[in-house]
């Protein structure tokens, strides 16, 4: 059977702060493969990018994420659509 | 700041306390001299967190009315980065409401400053101290 264009999923993900300069980019759009459900997920699939990436988003390094400008965590669901944002601890105030 | 506490408070006779904060650019930081400090935010997402941090104020304390304001952007030492007012009957829930939402903005919303120092621009590293004053809130729950 044809894959159907449900199976497609397309997410925003932005970058903010020291990771946004480090990174080169603050916007990218990303297809998810199908493995990838959640936070933890995509995060793990821009780590494996390598060089700068896999640096900056290791899972020692004090990353905080949001999905649709909330709160996420690893565990959080990633669908398609979503807006996934990655950033350093805040520091406003 | 007068003007904003003048506009809060204007045909609001059961206001019997209002508290205010306001954070400031400091000209050092770290040990280092500050010419200046750019506030990177996450647009859409502040608006957002900001009023989820007040609305918990509100739920938490008997607050009549509040004011957050923060600025993003370039600012020069002695500049205004952040006000908070919140008015109330009595002086206990406006000092801790303030309180609260001055430490839950430091700690939740998603701002991010980067200095100008003589050895270049940094980024500000979050303090553990924040999330110790944040965390107090937690535990009185």
């Amino acid at each position: 059977m044809a894959a159907s264009v449900d199976n497609i999923r397309v997410i925003t993900v932005l970058y903010f702060a020291r990771l946004r300069e480090t990174l080169g980019t603050g916007s990218e759009r990303i297809l998810l493969p199908a493995a990838v459900r959640d936070v933890e997920g995509v995060r793990a699939l821009l780590v494996a990018r390598g060089g700068e990436w896999e640096q900056a988003l290791a899972p020692n390094r004090p990353v905080r994420a949001a999905v649709n400008q909330a709160v996420a965590h690893g565990d959080t669901p990633v669908a398609d659509g979503d807006e996934v944002a990655f950033f350093p601890p805040v520091t406003g105030g | 700041m007068s003007a904003e506490i003048a506009a809060l408070r204007r045909g609001r006779s059961a206001i019997g306390a209002v508290a205010t904060f306001i954070g400031v650019v400091r000209d050092v930081n770290e040990g280092s001299a500050v010419a200046g400090m750019t506030l990177e935010h996450y647009p859409g997402m502040t608006e957002k967190a900001i009023e989820e941090i007040v609305s918990q104020a509100q739920a938490r304390w008997n607050v009549l009315d509040t004011l957050v304001i923060h600025r993003v952007g370039r600012l020069n030492p002695a500049d205004q980065i952040v006000l908070v007012v919140v008015a109330s009957a009595h002086r206990g829930d406006a000092f801790a409401a303030c309180e609260f939402i001055m430490d839950y903005l430091k700690t939740r919303a998603p701002f991010w400053k980067k200095e100008e120092t003589g050895g270049g621009a940094r980024w500000v590293e979050a303090r553990e101290s924040d999330d110790i004053a944040a965390g107090r809130w937690r535990l009185k729950g």
